[in-house]
């Protein structure tokens, strides 16, 4: 490994390293704009100069220049700060001075970096140039003058979120960043540029004049509007959440967002449940807590436990959910379920149900096969991974389902769930690729499995990532790709029908006289049967609420500490930003509030007891945020018979992606996204 | 002086016929073969021998540059002849293309050879229409003739010549940026290392040549490294196409001996300044991108790299750009200002915001509407683009107005002190 001295600091860096990477690795911090270590290396913006010592006397752009045994650099000589200042000059001579009303104001490279490395004053007399803004849809604002040309936002949308949408046109000083014909982009990821950019020139739209980063509040927290757990950062000022931004966590996000993540939370203020209801002659009215409680005890009295049911939503954290159960379990009940959109995911054995590979290992994956899921909108991050998986070896990925676009070149081998037998039997082509990978990753979606013959596709899948090697001591190749950010905790804390217990079907069908929906709006509210009493918890006027008895006002994700465990199966925890509006509560006090009315009192007074309790059922709750990988060693498959398969065609279960829950459903900016995606070319306002 | 025996361009004026027939007839093709069978390596040895230096501007020695290709490459290896002729005052690949088409093609051969490549792929530059039609014509002339393609002159080497044109981009001449336009990609250069050699035009080690350097490349090997050598300066060896235009007589494109001296060249090949050698100003020696020299400096300056380098201008592509007295030295090096500011691709800070700027202040200095402050900030501003960017575009840019400032600062503080003494427009009250 070559050495390096680095203002008078010797390292040893990996072979192949740039001297920015080396400066990092001795601490030193050198200026940059353009570079950005998940994108590839542009060069352009010269801020990162320095002078190495035996080469032409001329500062060199230490971000893309390889570090060489012996090489000894200056960060910080007089050549150095003088073409430092000079590239600082020539950013600033075209950029407005117009800060005081910039949305970057407080968290701008450049202001940052004028400050560090700028003159104290212009000399440029000239007039400035002026560059019309481009409308890039509802969600990133521009306002074209700042821009540096960095090229940041133009290399993430092409090489990361794979979609060819945003280039440079003309040049010399009249380059400009756009979409060259004014459209929406149409990422999935698009908000990500707006982190990207180093200056003011793409910003939040919906966020656009709202607050001063100063003025925010961060709390680090979980999105739950997918099952990739993202890690995200919560902005809030006194009782509103104003933006939500990605955390670093290269196990799950790297550093990325999804756009409904990002955008969705304009949701979170409307269609809000802020108060208890009861429905009295067919019309809800407000109530109080206590006579919302004492109408579902009053309605309990009397009901055996197996006429009593409950369904969890997508969106629930896994302490309610653990309340819930043991509240039904108090009253004799083991009719519990979290498959709400009739998902048939075996609750069996872990790895029947979890993303085994894990998100980080499908970079290690050879061959990929995608079951009834569309990734790009179902994980548009996730979708992100295996597209740098990809682009990093080229790996063979095949679709069976619908035919789209998933920013990535795909193998399409069919519609039907019947070339899962065909694989197996080795009669499709793709049987040869994926016996003949060292890692081969079968991926199947909820679309594969919430359809009747979803046992036997779920079968037949594991039956195939058995045969073709994708499950060895150290490789786990079968992954389920959840798109509900609570079910995966659910099914670990089983909240699945017990012995003798009814499950959604059930339960809908009129096999009830009482249930109780925790956040489920995920089906047709219709299909409960006529005679049921409806027990709403959750945050949002949505489906359930509407067909409820009971409406019980609950948090959203960003209102309550919670535990989620994401489609990985990695536990990880996102913390209170905000309080819920009005009179409504976090779930699981509601829950132990309720136990303590009708006499079953749960066993917990604090959440922590809570949380000991998760542990106690499940060990995975003990260690949030950590995962560790298995290989298989039990070849034996989840229960079912891999032949009696349908001709239906698979279909993802998410139709739109910027729809899928009750927040999103509730946004504005969300609806401004569909219209936006439904006629990009008019989405101009 | 070069005598008409030592003359590699003997159609330069397109008088014979440019085709296979013709060019055979100028020795052209002669048993190319034997000059293949001498091996990679002793190819490469007589060019590093000839002493041959680049003719595209740099003046990088073409042999070393051939060396730097590796001996054995599981990728293909392509040679690419720049033909992206664009440097204002410059035409000489021109008349080649269209008048000598074979001394470019048997160099590609014999370079492509010497480097390894499989293939060769001329870019020229898209304006030059009738140039790339006699070029296809005479690579189709060569394929047929069996001269390229399978087994080329029948050593056994394959080798494939490709024409492409270029879309008028200044920048598209610079190396790296060919390469990415030949990709099909924005012509924007990019960043070095890695250098072509090692990761060149679609990945691949590629060297990158001037029509020039490739073309004379055939004959110093049929006629040897010591012959070359025996033209020219120490260091500076050989003969070369200078391209006269401006303010004399006869505008012409001319081989001659690097090392001749410049106003042996001007009065002998182009009929010397307009009004006589006493209404010189000044002259750029080697195409826009050089700082111009004045008068004094012309008298005894010789035509060659080393002599130019040494009085802070340089020979750069050889087109000698004459102004007599009549020319306003200020306006005629802001209009290389503005071809600058034009022509920078916009990827690198100082290139993209430094061009415009220094164009617009020598706007003003060409009215005299500045303060002889300026003229320091101006210097300053070059100083900070030049060396500070990816690729030579903001060197040529900063290098004409150094050479203005330092040599023509008294007029340009006339220029303003006149400015401030005509009567200023008054405003309507």
């Amino acid at each position: 490994m070559p050495k390096v001295t680095i203002d008078g600091i010797v390292v040893e860096v990996a072979a192949g390293s740039t001297i920015l990477q080396a400066a990092e690795q001795a601490g030193i911090e050198i200026p940059r704009f353009c570079y950005h270590e998940r994108l590839s290396i542009a060069g352009n913006c010269r801020m990162c100069l320095v002078e190495v010592e035996k080469t032409p006397p001329k500062p060199i752009a230490s971000c893309g220049y390889p570090v060489a045994d012996g090489m000894v650099v200056h960060t910080d000589s007089p050549m150095v700060r003088k073409g430092r200042r000079g590239v600082m000059e020539f950013l600033l001579i075209n950029h407005p001075l117009d800060c005081p009303i910039c949305d970057q104001g407080g968290e701008c490279d450049l202001q940052d970096q004028a400050m560090g490395f700028g003159a104290d004053h212009s000399r440029y007399d000239e007039n400035k140039r002026a560059v019309p803004d481009k409308n890039l849809g509802p969600l990133v604002k521009t306002s074209m003058n700042r821009c540096i040309h960095c090229t940041r936002c133009i290399r993430f949308i092409t090489e990361v979120a794979g979609v060819p949408d945003l280039g440079a046109t003309a040049r010399g000083e009249h380059m400009e960043v756009g979409t060259y014909v004014e459209k929406a982009l149409g990422s999935e990821l698009s908000g990500n540029i707006i982190d990207l950019c180093p200056v003011g020139a793409l910003t939040s739209k919906p966020y656009a004049f709202v607050a001063r980063p100063w003025e925010l509040q961060k709390v680090d927290s979980i999105d739950v509007l997918d099952a990739v757990g993202t890690n995200i950062r919560i902005d809030a000022r006194g009782t509103e959440v104003l933006r939500i931004l990605p955390r670093i966590n290269e196990d799950v996000n790297e550093e990325w967002l999804g756009d409904k993540s990002r955008f969705a939370l304009d949701g979170l203020k409307r269609r809000r449940l802020d108060r208890p209801w009861v429905r009295e002659n067919g019309k809800l009215r407000a109530a109080t807590w206590d006579q919302a409680f004492d109408a579902i005890a009053t309605k309990l009295k009397g009901l055996s436990g197996d006429r009593i049911g409950a369904i969890a939503g997508d969106l629930v954290d896994a302490e309610s959910v653990l309340a819930l159960k043991d509240l039904l379990a108090s009253l004799g009940s083991t009719n519990v379920d979290c498959r709400q959109d009739g998902a048939r995911l075996d609750a069996s054995r872990r790895d029947f149900y979890c993303f085994n590979t894990s998100i980080a290992g499908i970079e290690e994956a050879d061959a990929i096969l995608i079951v009834g899921s569309n990734p790009r909108k179902e994980a548009p991050v996730l979708n992100a991974r295996i597209r740098k998986a990809w682009a990093a070896s080229g790996l063979p990925v095949a679709v069976i389902g619908s035919e789209t676009d998933l920013t990535y070149p795909v193998l399409h081998l069919g519609t039907g769930p019947s070339v899962l037998t065909d694989l197996h039997s080795g009669s499709n082509a793709f049987a040869t690729i994926l016996a003949n990978a060292k890692k081969p990753m079968i991926i199947v979606g909820q679309g594969a499995l919430a359809r009747p013959d979803g046992t036997a596709i779920l079968a037949a899948a594991w039956r195939l990532a058995a045969h073709v090697g994708a499950l060895s001591f150290d490789w786990h190749g079968f992954n389920i790709l959840h798109t509900a950010a609570g079910r995966v905790g659910a099914l670990d804390l089983g909240f699945v029908p017990g012995p003798n217990g009814k499950g959604v079907d059930a339960m809908l069908d009129g096999g009830l006289d009482l249930l109780w929906l925790l956040g489920a709006d995920g089906f047709d509210s219709a299909r409960i049967a006529a005679g049921t009493f409806v027990v709403y918890q959750g945050h949002h006027g949505d489906a359930g609420a509407q067909r409820a008895d009971v409406i019980l006002p609950g948090a959203a994700y960003t209102e309550k500490s919670g535990t989620y465990v994401n489609t990985e199966g990695r536990a990880q925890r996102g913390f209170k930003a905000v309080y819920p509006p009005g009179e409504a509560r976090e779930d699981w006090t509601i829950l132990r509030a309720f136990s303590a009315i009708i006499g079953k009192t749960l066993p917990y007074d604090t959440i922590e007891a809570l949380r000991a309790r998760m542990e106690q059922i499940n060990p995975v709750f003990g260690r949030v945020g950590f995962m560790p990988r298995f290989g298989c060693s039990d070849h034996t498959g989840p229960a079912g018979d891999p032949s009696v398969l349908s001709d239906a065609p698979l279909v993802s279960t998410v139709p739109n992606y910027y729809a899928t829950d009750p927040i999103s459903r509730a946004s504005p900016t969300m609806a401004a996204c569909i219209e936006a995606q439904s006629q990009p070319a008019l989405a101009a306002e | 002086m070069l005598h008409d025996k030592d003359r590699i361009f003997t159609n330069l004026y397109g008088q014979h016929d440019p085709f296979l027939k013709g060019a055979r007839s100028r020795g052209d093709w002669d048993n190319t073969a034997a000059i293949l069978s001498r091996g990679r390596d002793a190819i490469i040895q007589e060019m590093k021998d000839s002493g041959l230096r680049g003719r595209g501007g740099a003046g990088f020695p073409t042999g070393l540059k051939w060396s730097f290709m590796p001996k054995q490459s599981d990728r293909p290896c392509y040679l690419v002849v720049n033909g992206d002729e664009s440097e204002p005052g410059t035409c000489k690949d021109r008349d080649i293309l269209r008048h000598d088409p074979h001394k470019l093609i048997e160099g590609c051969l014999v370079a492509g050879f010497a480097m390894g490549a499989c293939a060769a792929y001329i870019y020229v530059r898209g304006e030059f229409y009738d140039e790339i039609v006699a070029l296809q014509h005479a690579v189709d002339e060569a394929y047929e003739a069996g001269l390229i393609g399978k087994n080329a002159c029948g050593s056994g080497y394959d080798y494939d010549v490709f024409v492409h044109r270029g879309a008028g981009a200044y920048i598209c001449g610079e190396e790296t940026a060919l390469i990415e336009s030949l990709e099909g990609k924005k012509g924007m250069p990019r960043m070095k290392p890695p250098f072509p050699a090692g990761v060149g035009l679609y990945g691949c080690p590629s060297t990158v040549n001037n029509v020039e350097s490739i073309a004379v490349a055939p004959t110093i090997l049929r006629r040897g490294a010591a012959w070359f050598t025996s033209l020219g300066r120490p260091n500076n060896a050989g003969q070369k196409l200078f391209c006269i235009s401006g303010h004399v007589n006869k505008p012409c494109n001319v081989e001659e001996e690097l090392g001749i001296p410049l106003r042996e060249l001007i009065e002998r090949y182009a009929g010397g300044v307009r009004g006589g050698w006493d209404n010189l100003l000044a002259v750029i020696p080697g195409g826009a991108s050089v700082p111009l020299m004045p008068k004094a400096t012309c008298d005894d300056i010789l035509m060659d790299f080393d002599s130019l380098r040494a009085v802070r201008s340089g020979l750069g592509t050889a087109a000698v750009i004459v102004m007599d007295k009549s020319t306003d030295v200020i306006k005629a090096i802001a209009r290389l200002s503005k071809f600058y500011m034009h022509e920078s691709c916009g990827q690198c800070t100082p290139c993209r915001e430094g061009t415009g700027w220094m164009w617009r202040v020598m706007t003003r200095m060409v009215e005299g509407r500045a303060t002889s402050d300026e003229i320091d900030t101006l210097e300053a501003v070059t100083r900070q683009v030049e060396g500070h960017t990816i690729c030579a575009l903001g060197d040529a840019a900063a290098w004409p107005i150094q050479g203005l400032i330092r040599h023509f600062r008294p007029v340009m503080e006339e220029r303003i002190a006149a400015y401030r003494k005509k009567p200023m427009p008054m405003a309507a009250e």
